[in-house]
């Protein structure tokens, strides 16, 4: 029997509140943002849950005073607000404090990339990777369907540190169906063989897996890994991957360029001495005001199936061309 | 859990003028501390650490039983260092140290030090993480109060006011604020850069039980630090202590400027000499 796919968040905080039924340390902060899950938390946990209106200066600072009464701390709200509006609280209460009084604060950003599709770049999110890469002592998770999500809930809970969860805000579709990730790896490998390998996170996750599809189709392999946890990845076995390939694609919708995926993937290249050819993929940097599907607003940036397809046909054409 | 220290009134005179001669002197050993805003607060620290309001452990600063105090003007308060030094969080040497290699005393306390809760300095930060504990001790049923100390430059930043309405929403009786109301900023008076004339009247729209007492009377200090400590009537409660920038220091006290001034070495150890030669003086 297939599973109904769910906003990623409604996974997530369904955990969250099955589990403050018996954890009676959890609390959790809103910054005036729900969901129909959280209607539930509200309602039934009213004494640990916390709205600090649309402040998120102030979400930030009540959640770092909480977690240092020894609360587990759930902070929620829309990703470019919860990530660059408090960013000086997230670096002076959280990151920086967290060195001498170690914390458990959850940082959940609800609308990763282009996910609010019509919202237009307020609430668009493409800088976040790259500014919480920036801060010490964060991990930060991208999921890619809401199986993935709800799966890092244990290891938010019991592993006392702070994390940086970015959900997208769609429906998207179910890639764990059979299993969930092995969330130590920090990476799943869902397509794998031939010389290329494309290295996604979150929504892109989805977009390399129709590249991938078009082409078999043209009896051509190429892997796909989702990677996930873009802090604390199993350095060993991705290398071990790595190895095996003349060339790495990275996919995001964020940036291109400026910190993000890219950048973490070339810093690992370099590090571990891996001998491969790098084409990064992701949002041309600049604001756009343009309305349309998510789809069409991927095109227009870099970063659409079509657009995609045609930087990796080009890029293995050039590896080819390097090998013979 | 020690007990806390509680000085009578002339004690608690002689203490700030001991904490007011240290602070010169670290001053004079390391002139990258500030010195004007450390010189406002005196009386405040010498009143919530002596004065019997504040209960803290030296031997275990993050005692569950303690009170937390969040020193949120992080430059302004060089003179805990001898407060913490004398009563027992490090040794009083460490006071010969500050700012050199190998010291945990710095320009600005970090959370290193002994005594100190949180990340300070960078403004605007203290109340809402105080906020925060003080609405996690209310969910405990812990019964320990929190205590914050702002300067009023620092209430520019808007994430105080934030906090200040969380506060009162909230109900936060356990918190008490002490804003060392010295009214100079950087560089200028904060009435002149962003008035925040009549504070109290600003605090009591907010919800919030204010009262305003000279920041330098030290009894005075005391006795509304303590009654605002026994007091829990479903409020947060702010003191606005008038204060001096730079107090006793001539060319800083109330001087627009005092933050960024460095008075002369020489100034400094007249100061000290003349003090020396008066307690000596009062003794004989």
């Amino acid at each position: 029997m297939s599973i109904k796919a769910l906003p990623m968040r409604d996974a997530f905080l369904e955990r969250i509140y099955q589990d403050m039924n018996c954890n009676s340390s959890i609390y959790f902060v809103s910054a005036d943002f729900g969901s129909p899950v959280l209607d539930k938390i509200r309602e039934n946990f009213s004494d640990r849950f916390v709205n600090v209106g649309i402040a998120e200066q102030n979400l930030i600072n009540i959640s770092a005073g909480l977690a240092l009464e020894g609360f587990t701390v759930f902070a929620y709200s829309i990703a470019p607000f919860i990530t660059m509006r408090c960013y000086e609280q997230i670096r002076v209460s959280l990151s920086l404090l967290s060195e001498v009084r170690p914390m458990n604060v959850n940082l959940i950003g609800v609308g990763a990339g282009y996910s609010y599709v019509v919202s237009g770049p307020t609430h668009q999110c493409y800088e976040d990777i790259t500014i919480m890469r920036a801060l010490p002592n964060f991990q930060i998770l991208s999921p890619s369907d809401h199986i993935a999500a709800a799966e890092l809930f244990d290891n938010c809970v019991n592993l006392n540190g702070l994390k940086y969860l970015r959900f997208d805000a769609q429906v998207l579709p179910i890639v764990y169906e059979s299993a969930a990730p092995v969330i130590s790896n920090g990476f799943h490998v869902h397509k794998q063989g031939g010389e290329v390998c494309l290295i996604a996170t979150g929504f892109m996750l989805h977009t390399a897996l129709k590249v991938a599809s078009e082409f078999e189709r043209d009896g051509q392999l190429v892997s796909v890994i989702d990677i996930f946890d873009l802090t604390n990845f199993s350095d060993t076995k991705l290398k071990a991957l790595l190895d095996s390939y003349s060339g790495v694609v990275s996919l995001e919708e964020g940036f291109r360029g400026r910190g993000g995926l890219d950048s973490m993937l070339f810093e690992f290249i370099s590090r571990r001495n891996i001998s491969i050819k790098i084409l990064n993929i992701g949002v041309e940097p600049s604001y756009s005001f343009e309305l349309g599907s998510r789809e069409e607003l991927h095109e227009k940036v870099g970063i659409g199936l079509q657009s995609v397809l045609e930087q990796v046909y080009d890029f293995m054409d050039k590896l080819y061309l390097n090998n013979n | 859990m020690k007990k806390n220290i509680f000085y009578q009134a002339d004690n608690l005179r002689k203490k700030a003028l001991w904490v007011w001669q240290e602070t010169l002197a670290i001053h004079l050993r390391a002139p990258e501390t500030r010195l004007a805003s450390s010189l406002s607060p005196i009386e405040i620290f010498v009143a919530l650490y002596y004065g019997g309001v504040i209960k803290f452990n030296p031997s275990e600063p993050l005692d569950e039983k303690r009170d937390r105090c969040i020193i949120s003007k992080g430059h302004g308060s060089i003179c805990m260092y001898p407060i913490l030094a004398d009563l027992g969080f490090f040794p009083l040497q460490e006071l010969q140290r500050v700012c050199q290699k190998g010291s945990f005393l710095g320009g600005i306390p970090d959370p290193i030090i002994p005594g100190y809760e949180t990340v300070n300095g960078s403004l605007g930060h203290g109340l809402g993480v105080a906020s925060g504990i003080s609405l996690a001790l209310k969910n405990k049923g812990s019964n320990q109060s929190v205590f914050v100390v702002t300067g009023d430059g620092e209430l520019h930043e808007g994430a105080n006011w934030e906090a200040i309405m969380f506060a009162s929403h909230h109900n936060l009786d356990n918190l008490n604020l002490i804003v060392d109301n010295n009214r100079i900023s950087m560089l200028d008076h904060t009435d002149n850069i962003v008035s925040h004339s009549d504070l109290s009247k600003r605090f009591s729209s907010f919800g919030w039980d204010c009262k305003e007492i000279d920041g330098h009377d030290v009894i005075a200090v005391q006795s509304s630090l303590l009654k605002q400590k026994n007091t829990r009537k479903g409020k947060p409660k702010v003191i606005i202590a008038s204060t001096l920038k730079g107090r006793g220091v001539p060319g800083l006290q109330d001087v627009p400027l005092s933050h960024i001034i460095n008075p002369k070495p020489e100034l400094i150890e007249s100061l000290l000499e003349k003090l020396a030669v008066k307690l000596l003086e009062k003794e004989g």
